[in-house]
């Protein structure tokens, strides 16, 4: 029994790596070989597919769109929750308990509740179809995601390195930027890593929240897929290339994932 | 008592919190509170109804159908998701180089974007063209999740602990890292079986990781909305029409606002009730 041990998560990896295994290999065969015969990996090998998503600007604007709102979304969500977090792992003050549980009722909030909403709201302030909104919307769950895990990290540094600096003459800004911060490095970099994924894996804002300027590359494929026919391949393509930003994410912070949820309080 | 400073200034330093948070949750929710007490024409002309649109869901067969999927499928999902999971944490290496290789190959549906989830089994699970489809047809099971309520539901469930179980792993292989060596080496001199390792040091050990493990599976699989959507639209017929895709159904689809204003309120009600009761069960003990 022991000795078989490997097989539970070896069986299971397999289990997730064959439907993008299939997406991969759909995505390099042409449309004729998909719909025309069951082959198990590409008999013509093409790179057609992709070729038409690097030259077509509705495509790779969709990449580049998506890529923006994420950034600005964990920029933002990361520093307003840095002294947040701060707050409630060292302070004690009216309302921190209600507050800190208000802050995560809204990562229950479904989408959907508030998807029309959220159009009128940003339409009123001539924010639709632009990145910001998107990035701001996005921040009523990353947010409260970014204090949860930020303020773990934090409580697990003793409060004496706090004491220690002011005795030593530092000033509030001055010990906050340079000790307390490196000291939670791992910590900033766990709550940007969940706030670039959630942010990068939403769909039903983003779409709700652009039309054009500012369209996800998930929402230039749902509507290629249905005005365009049946273009699997590029369809296929198209996903292969929105799992490229996250292995490389997730790559970076291999280390630190598993961490992050332990330190986290729930 | 818990080594924090009483200081009202903390307040300054959750304040952009709170403005941008509230910015994004307290508008909307009030806007949606609005609806449901309205009742429109076109034209924003608006009339008070009361509790009209309260009653008229809480009583109509259609959102007790959506709601009975619903818990069917959260409550079918949690029961595959959670001890798979922490059967998988259990057998994983502790540590060597082939933790970090587990750990990256694990995480990567998380990282997909939800429609291309939905996509991916869509293509995967074809019947013709599909490897999932065509093989299940090859062995002699007549499957065709287009078609059969049965094989959209057992697509679905399928996508969701493909999509999900790596969270519970991750939570689960993080708590059981978190205990020390100290405690197996103790259990080995009493001679303590694997169950009772099991049963009396991992489990009590993980319990915190799996109560924030479960919520979150919890709340997220009662918002789940754009992989079901892209896999099947909700049918065949209604077959697989969770509580989120009827809602965006009749507030986008038949822009019913009042009623669909009533819905998302008793919807947010139930996840907040689950979750709380979760909660408040979970950490019982640690109170006292």
């Amino acid at each position: 029994m022991r000795k078989l041990g490997w097989l539970i998560p070896a069986l299971y990896i397999l289990f997730l790596l064959l439907p993008i295994y299939w997406l991969v290999s759909m995505s390099f065969k042409t449309t004729n070989e998909i719909l025309g015969a069951f082959t198990l990996w590409p008999k013509k090998f093409t790179l057609e597919n992709y070729q038409k998503i690097f030259t077509d600007p509705t495509w790779y604007n969709g990449y580049l769109n998506s890529l923006i709102y994420v950034l600005i979304n964990t920029a933002i969500s990361v520093v307003v929750a840095l002294p947040a977090a701060y707050a409630f792992s060292r302070y004690r003050f009216l309302g921190d308990k209600h507050l800190f549980f208000w802050l995560l009722t809204n990562r229950m909030a479904p989408a959907a509740v508030f998807a029309l909403p959220f159009f009128q709201l940003y339409s009123a302030i001539g924010l639709f179809d632009t990145h910001i909104a998107v990035a701001l919307a996005h921040c009523l769950f990353n947010i409260p995601l970014a204090v949860w895990i930020l303020e773990g990290f934090m409580s697990s540094v003793p409060k004496q390195l706090d004491e220690t600096a002011y005795l030593d003459g530092y000033g509030f800004c001055r010990f906050f930027l340079k000790i307390f911060l490196p000291t939670i490095a791992a910590g900033i970099g766990v709550a940007a890593f969940f706030c670039f994924m959630f942010s990068w894996v939403e769909l039903l804002l983003a779409k709700t929240l652009t039309s054009v300027a500012a369209k996800p590359i998930a929402a230039t494929m749902t509507r290629t897929a249905s005005s365009s026919g049946y273009e699997l391949g590029l369809l296929a393509a198209a996903g292969t290339l929105t799992i490229i930003p996250g292995a490389f994410v997730i790559y970076f912070v291999r280390n630190y994932i598993a961490k992050g949820f332990a330190l986290g309080r729930v | 008592m818990d080594g924090k400073t009483q200081n009202q200034m903390a307040w300054l330093f959750v304040l952009p919190v709170v403005v941008l948070v509230a910015f994004n949750a307290i508008i909307p929710l009030m806007a949606v509170v609005n609806y449901s007490v309205q009742e429109t024409f076109g034209n924003n002309m608006f009339f008070f109804e009361g509790v009209k649109w309260f009653e008229q869901v809480l009583n109509s067969d259609r959102f007790h159908a959506s709601l009975g999927r619903q818990l069917v499928f959260s409550g079918t999902i949690l029961a595959i998701e959670v001890p798979l999971g922490v059967a998988i944490a259990l057998a994983m290496p502790r540590r060597g180089a082939w933790v970090s290789v587990c750990l990256v190959l694990m995480a990567l549906p998380l990282l997909i974007p939800w429609n291309v989830v939905g996509a991916m089994w869509n293509i995967f699970a074809l019947p013709d063209i599909g490897m999932l489809g065509r093989l299940l047809n090859d062995l002699g099971f007549n499957y065709n999740y287009t078609q059969q309520p049965l094989s959209a539901w057992a697509t679905l469930i399928a996508m969701d602990v493909w999509h999900w179980t790596s969270l519970v792993v991750l939570l689960a292989y993080a708590g059981l890292s978190a205990i020390p060596d100290a405690y197996y080496q103790a259990a080995k001199i009493d001679g303590a079986s694997s169950w009772a390792v099991f049963r009396y040091i991992q489990l009590p050990k993980m319990k915190r990781v799996l109560t924030i493990a479960v919520l979150l599976r919890l709340m997220d699989s009662f918002n789940i909305h754009t992989e079901p959507f892209v896999l099947t639209g909700g049918g065949p017929g209604n077959a697989t029409t969770l509580l989120s895709i009827d809602l965006v159904k009749i507030a986008l689809g038949q822009f019913d606002l009042g009623p669909a204003a009533a819905m998302s309120i008793i919807y947010f009600l139930i996840i907040l009730l689950l979750s709380w009761i979760f909660y408040a069960v979970m950490t019982r003990d640690e109170e006292a």
